[in-house]
């Protein structure tokens, strides 16, 4: 009866060892697959989440990194555009899925002046202070291929430069020298990123074939970021008001023997008793003189080199 | 015996077909007539692409946040949780109070009340648990039911790592229903796969074992006033067949055969999906739905007129 007794206790306790161990195992294995698992969701949303040049947000758009933690993905942006030009990226789309975008070359942002997307959007992953469109900054527009556009061809255009709705300002014209004709102007259009909302009007209207001279890219793909410890000049110039230096300023440079600095043409640098240094080569050249020994091998003007050649042939 | 006649046989011809089988029906026309609900802009947009299709707006967006009437916000809780865990914290007032309204009305109802009478995927699973029934597939891989709540700390963690709804990625939940309304691309694989996980390689797999989302709802689930009693557990006659249609065939046991042992006759586990087929099957109306706090065991009215007649009736077979 005792041993009967003590053999089953040994079995029970056998039995709660066995469970024990297996409970630790299951527990091991369980923790080990889910870990695994969320590594790998970790780095799928890794290489998912880097969004692709083409996609581009909705107006008002937080920053991508938080957009990814905000947007909900319910799609109630692309249900109240007018136009129905938002999409919800599925998946295998090459968006992180499920969220918002649209493809400028085939369908821009039309700019509507009460941006119907943005306030319905429930976690202001839209940002809801958005009110003026023309402050929105979906992407920005790069004249991306200066080989075909044929504003750099040196014909008429200016398509892009006439669709956009922030006209005159986001993108300008920049009248160029034809060198090939020798004769005419190129308009050129260049994009100005303080005022490209990124719409993509301009990417719509590109009259090329298949890819369009000029593009929407989300900005952190089109714009760099000037290192912070640049301090340019000109803007330091605008916050101060005027020069900042004077043309009695000394200059503190440790400028290499002989190289000598000088300011706007003002001011010379002096030497130690104040005089102005007059560098023996800043005698000024006649460039009329053709007989002068100090002529340029190649002269800056081209008819210099036509007129030689008449020179010659006579 | 009962098990070789089709499941819920006895119930129809007891209680009739639609005694047998209305929470089912109930359930389905839920789930049909919420989706239809967000079809209608689709589907309106696809008869008339110009029109301007007002009577769409009826409700909005999908299952992860939505407007009902263009005003009533509703967003996903779990979502919620994980945008903070992301470390998005600036979230709209709009989306507080849409988890909120979702949040109060599933600890109402009962959390998982979302999986069994919302949710697109249980159409999925439940098509697979009858085709693997029909088929007669038996066996598969066997995991703890409860890797489902590891799972959803998983999402958490994984949401706080990325900074992003990392899970949104692959959720199928989400996936399916927004899907839908929206495109699919290659979200047809995901489901499938879970089909044929769930027809193949484990019995009820997904809902019952795996989805974090049903997890979510299980917790909130624990504390839902509106629960399935089995006040009429008496009148079991063992035929098993509440075991064989319930997703969560472990949480019946306790509370019909817990008489003895003192156990209430509610069923207080969060993971009952208060789907009311046990309800259906039940050819002895031993479950019907009520509140967890009528704690008292004498059985409910119902229960007691049906506990009464069998009683007669026994009786009168007796004189006879």
């Amino acid at each position: 009866m005792s041993n009967s007794q003590s053999k089953q206790s040994q079995k029970k306790s056998r039995g709660k060892g066995i469970s024990r161990r297996r409970f630790l195992n299951d527990m091991a294995g369980t923790a080990c697959g889910v870990g695994l698992l969320g590594l790998g969701i970790s780095m799928y949303s890794r290489s998912a989440n880097a969004i692709k040049p083409l996609a581009i947000r909705p107006p008002g758009a937080l920053p991508e990194k938080d957009f990814l933690a905000a947007c909900t993905r319910c799609g109630i942006c692309v249900r109240d555009c007018p136009y129905d030009i938002l999409k919800l990226a599925k998946v295998g789309d090459k968006v992180p899925t499920g969220t918002p975008y649209f493809t400028a070359r085939t369908g821009p942002c039309e700019m509507c002046e009460d941006i119907p997307c943005v306030p319905n959007c429930p976690t202001g992953a839209l940002d809801h202070k958005l009110t003026d469109i023309s402050k929105s900054r979906m992407g920005l527009a790069v004249v991306v291929d200066q080989e075909t556009c044929i504003a750099f061809l040196g014909l008429r255009c200016e398509v892009c430069f006439n669709v956009c709705p922030v006209r005159g300002k986001a993108i300008t014209l920049d009248y160029k020298h034809n060198e090939r004709s020798g004769r005419h102007a190129m308009f050129i259009p260049v994009v100005h990123s303080e005022d490209c909302t990124g719409c993509g009007l301009c990417e719509k209207a590109c009259i090329l074939e298949d890819a369009p001279a000029i593009k929407i890219f989300p900005t952190h793909l089109a714009k760099g970021d000037l290192g912070h410890h640049y301090r340019v000049g000109w803007d330091q110039q605008k916050k101060k008001g005027g020069s900042l230096i004077k043309s009695t300023d000394k200059h503190k440079y440790n400028l290499p023997k002989g190289v000598r600095y000088d300011y706007e043409g003002v001011g010379l640098i002096t030497d130690e008793q104040g005089n102005p240094i007059i560098e023996p080569n800043n005698t000024p050249v006649d460039p009329t003189d053709n007989n002068s020994e100090s002529e340029m091998p190649g002269s800056s003007n081209p008819l210099d080199a036509l007129n030689k050649g008449i020179q010659e042939a006579q | 015996m009962a098990t070789e006649l089709k499941i819920g046989q006895e119930a129809i011809e007891k209680k009739g077909w639609w005694q047998a089988y209305k929470w089912l029906v109930l359930r389905r026309t839920s789930q049909i007539g919420i989706l239809l609900l967000f079809m209608l802009i689709p589907i309106c947009k696809w008869i008339s692409p110009e029109a301007d299709c007002q009577l769409g707006w009826i409700m909005k967006g999908n299952l992860s946040s939505s407007k009902f009437f263009d005003t009533i916000p509703m967003t996903d809780p779990l979502l919620f949780l994980q945008m903070i865990a992301a470390g998005f914290t600036s979230i709209a007032v709009e989306a507080v109070i849409g988890a909120l309204i979702i949040l109060v009305f599933y600890l109402l109802v009962g959390g998982r009340v979302f999986c069994s009478w919302v949710c697109p995927v249980n159409i999925v699973t439940d098509a697979a648990f009858w085709l693997r029934t029909r088929l007669k597939l038996v066996g598969g891989t066997r995991f703890s039911r409860n890797i489902r709540y590891w799972l959803l700390g998983m999402v958490l963690i994984v949401s706080a790592v990325t900074g992003s709804l990392a899970y949104e990625l692959i959720n199928p939940v989400s996936m399916l229903h927004r899907g839908l309304f929206f495109g699919m691309g290659f979200g047809w694989l995901v489901i499938a796969a879970v089909f044929v996980f769930d027809l193949i390689i484990t019995k009820r797999g997904w809902c019952t074992h795996i989805c974090p989302v049903g997890a979510f709802y299980s917790l909130l689930g624990k504390v839902s006033p509106l629960r399935v009693r089995a006040d009429a557990r008496e009148l079991c006659d063992d035929c098993g067949e509440c075991y064989i249609v319930c997703p969560e065939a472990q949480i019946i046991k306790p509370v019909l055969k817990g008489k003895e042992k003192g156990i209430a006759p509610v069923i207080l586990a969060g993971e009952c999906t208060n789907c009311g087929r046990c309800i259906d099957v039940c050819a002895e109306d031993v479950f019907h739905f009520g509140n967890r706090y009528s704690v008292s065991p004498k059985p409910a009215p119902i229960a007691a007129k049906i506990l009464n007649s069998k009683l007669s009736k026994n009786s009168l077979e007796q004189k006879s």
